[in-house]
C-alpha cells in the first residue's frame, strides 16, 4: 500500500466521517480532558465504571482525522471490558502504535490505525483517546498510572 | 536578490525527503543555515574556544573577542544606542520573561494594568499572566479588526493612564499582520507605559531600528534568523535596564562577592549569569553578517513577492479559508482546507516532501478568536523560491482530492 493509503485506511476515514459513540453521560461518570501534545487535538471522554466494568463511552472534541476515528474505536472497543482488560487494550495499542503486529480480535477496525507506525508525526494522535481512557480508568479506579508516550 | 543561488549556501536544503526534493515553508518555527554560519560555528569551536572574560590566556582573549564582537553586530543590527543594551538571553522566551520577572514582577502594583492583544504567542502572553497573578496587575487586551490588524484608536482606547506595560509582537505569527509599532510606543509613552516587543517574526524578516520605533523592550531568537539554536537577544533602554533587578545569578554577572551579600556587574552583563552561550552568539553574529550582506530591505521585498504569489495560487486551489490581512502582510500564510484538518494536510504535504506547520502555533487564545481548532501555516525565507509555492499548491490540490 502507498503511504498515504496506509495511513488513512478506508475503515479509518469511516470512523472519522461517522464517528461512533459522541455525546455526553450522565453524572457518575468519569470525565477526562485532554490536548494532543501535537497541538491541534482535544478530547473530551465520559467513562461509566460500575463495578469494575466500562459499562458505557461516550466522548467530544476536535481535531484530525487520526486522533477522531482513534477515539472513536476506541470508545467502540472499551464497552463492556474490566477495568483491568480496558488498561491492557491501552497497552497493545500502544505497541501497534511502535509497529509491532498486534492483532484485535475483540476489535478488529483497531488494526487499520497499524499504518500510523509509518508516520511517527502522527502518533501522538492516535494515542490521544487512549491516553484520556488510561486516565479515566484510573480516576475510576482511585489510583494512579503513569502515561507512557 | 537571487533566491537560487542563496539556496545553493544551505546545504540541508539539498535533500530528498520522502522521495520528494525537500521544499522548506517552516521557517515561522525556526530557519536553515548557510555554509558561512556553519563554518563560522565550527571555526570558533576548532580555533577560539575557551572560557569568556575571565581568562588571562590567549585564547580566553580570542573567545572574548569573538563573544563581544558579536554583541557589538547585534547592536549595530538593532541600531541600538551601545552594546551595553544587548543582553544575550536562550531565546524571545526566555528574553520576554526576563521583562516580565525583573521589570513586571519588580515594579507593578495592584490595579496597574498590561495591554496585550489575543494574537500573541504564548511566550510573549503567559509571562504576563504570572506577572499580573503575583502583583495583582490586570491584562486588557486591545481588540483586533476582523482581518487581524490594529486601529490605532483602539490602542488609545484600551491603552490608559494605568498601563504601565504594552506588549505586542512585531509580526504576528500566525496572521502575517504588521504592526504599527512605533506609533503604539507613542500612544504608551503619552500614557506613561513602556513597550515591549515580542520580535521573533520581524527581525529575521525586515530591518529593525529599536530607536526609530523607541521600543523599551525588544526581544527576537536567533534561530528565526540563519543562527544556532539556543541564542537570542534582549534590547532593552539602558536606563530601565540599570533600574532592573537580575533574574538569574551567580559566576560572570558579580563585582564583589561576600558571604552573605555580593553586588552585580554593569551593563549587559549584570543579565548573563554563568558562561554564556558563546558559540551561539558567534553564529547569530555570522547568521548577522550574512543577512546584511544581502540586505534587509532585498529580503523584505522577496519575501512580500512570494506572499503575494502565494496568495494568488492558493486562491487557485480552491476552498482555502486564509487568515489575517491580504495586503500588508508578512511572508507566511496560514489556513485551512474546507473540512481536512491541518495535521491531514501536513501529513499529505510531507509525503511530498514539503514542511509546513499545523495546530495552534502556540496562540491557542488567537485559534479561539479565529473560531477554529487548528491551522496549517506555510512560511517563507530568503531561499525560498516560487517554484517551492507552486508545489506547495499542487500538494494542496492533492491534499483536496484525497480527502474528498
Amino acid at each position: 500500500m502507498s503511504g498515504l493509503e496506509d495511513l488513512y485506511r478506508r475503515v479509518i476515514m469511516d470512523h472519522y466521517k461517522s464517528p461512533r459513540n459522541r455525546g455526553t453521560l450522565e453524572d457518575g461518570s468519569v470525565t477526562v480532558s485532554l490536548n494532543n501534545p501535537t497541538c491541534g487535538d482535544r478530547i473530551h471522554l465520559q467513562l461509566l465504571i460500575e463495578d469494575g466494568i466500562v459499562k458505557d463511552a461516550r466522548w467530544g472534541g476536535e481535531g484530525c482525522s487520526i486522533s477522531m476515528s482513534s477515539a472513536s474505536m476506541m470508545s467502540e472497543a472499551v464497552k463492556g471490558k474490566t477495568t483491568q482488560e480496558a488498561l491492557e487494550l491501552a497497552e497493545r495499542f500502544s505497541s501497534l502504535m511502535k509497529g509491532e503486529p498486534v492483532t484485535f480480535d475483540e476489535y478488529e477496525d483497531l488494526e487499520a490505525l497499524s499504518g500510523v507506525n509509518k508516520f511517527p508525526a502522527r502518533i501522538k494522535c492516535a494515542t490521544l483517546a487512549w491516553n484520556a481512557l488510561r486516565k479515566g480508568v484510573e480516576h475510576g479506579r482511585g489510583e494512579h498510572v503513569g502515561i507512557e508516550e | 536578490m537571487d533566491a537560487l543561488a542563496i539556496k545553493e549556501q544551505f546545504p540541508i536544503l539539498h535533500q530528498n525527503i520522502n522521495g520528494h526534493p525537500l521544499v522548506y515553508l517552516d521557517n515561522a518555527a525556526s530557519t536553515q543555515k548557510p555554509r558561512a554560519v556553519l563554518d563560522a560555528l565550527m571555526r570558533y569551536y576548532e580555533w577560539d574556544n575557551a572560557n569568556v572574560h575571565r581568562g588571562v590566556h590567549t585564547l580566553g582573549s580570542r573567545a572574548t573577542d569573538a563573544f563581544e564582537g558579536a554583541r557589538e553586530k547585534v547592536a549595530r543590527f538593532l541600531n541600538a544606542a551601545s552594546a551595553r543594551e544587548i543582553i544575550f538571553t536562550r531565546g524571545t522566551s526566555s528574553a520576554l520573561n526576563m521583562v516580565a520577572a525583573g521589570y513586571a514582577r519588580a515594579f507593578l502594583r495592584e490595579g496597574d494594568e498590561i495591554v496585550l492583544t489575543p494574537a500573541e504567542h504564548h511566550s510573549n502572553l503567559i509571562p504576563w499572566q504570572q506577572a499580573a497573578k503575583a502583583t495583582g496587575a490586570v491584562l486588557k487586551y486591545m481588540p483586533l479588526q476582523p482581518n487581524g490588524t490594529l486601529s490605532l484608536a483602539d490602542v488609545e482606547q484600551t491603552v490608559t493612564e494605568r498601563t504601565k506595560i504594552v506588549a505586542v509582537a512585531h509580526v504576528s505569527n500566525v496572521l502575517g499582520t504588521v504592526h504599527p509599532v512605533a506609533e503604539i510606543a507613542k500612544i504608551a509613552h503619552r500614557k506613561g507605559a513602556i513597550l515591549v516587543v515580542d520580535g521573533a517574526q520581524s527581525t529575521p524578516h525586515m530591518k529593525v531600528d529599536v530607536r526609530a520605533l523607541d521600543a523599551d523592550f525588544y526581544a527576537f531568537s536567533g534561530h528565526k534568523m540563519c543562527g544556532p539554536t539556543g541564542i537570542g537577544v534582549l534590547y532593552g533602554k539602558a536606563k530601565l535596564l540599570e533600574k532592573m533587578e537580575p533574574v538569574e545569578f551567580g559566576g560572570e554577572m558579580i563585582d564583589f562577592v561576600e558571604l552573605y551579600d555580593a553586588t552585580w556587574k554593569e551593563l549587559p552583563w549584570k543579565f548573563e549569569a554563568g558562561t554564556p552561550n558563546i558559540a551561539g552568539a558567534v553564529g547569530l553574529g555570522a547568521a548577522i553578517d550574512f543577512l546584511e550582506q544581502i540586505g534587509l530591505d532585498a529580503i523584505e521585498a522577496h519575501e512580500k513577492r512570494l506572499t503575494r504569489y502565494a496568495l494568488d495560487r492558493l486562491s487557485d486551489v480552491g476552498g482555502l479559508a486564509i487568515y489575517g490581512p491580504r495586503e500588508g502582510r508578512s511572508g507566511l500564510v496560514t489556513f485551512n482546507l474546507g473540512d481536512v484538518h491541518a495535521h491531514d494536510i501536513a501529513t499529505v504535504l510531507d509525503t511530498e516532501g514539503i514542511a509546513i506547520r499545523a495546530g495552534h502555533h502556540c496562540c491557542q487564545p488567537l485559534m479561539r478568536w479565529l473560531k477554529v481548532t487548528a491551522t496549517a501555516r506555510a512560511s517563507f525565507y530568503l531561499y525560498n523560491t516560487e517554484e517551492d509555492i507552486d508545489r506547495l499548491a499542487e500538494a494542496l490540490v492533492k491534499a483536496k482530492e484525497f480527502f474528498g
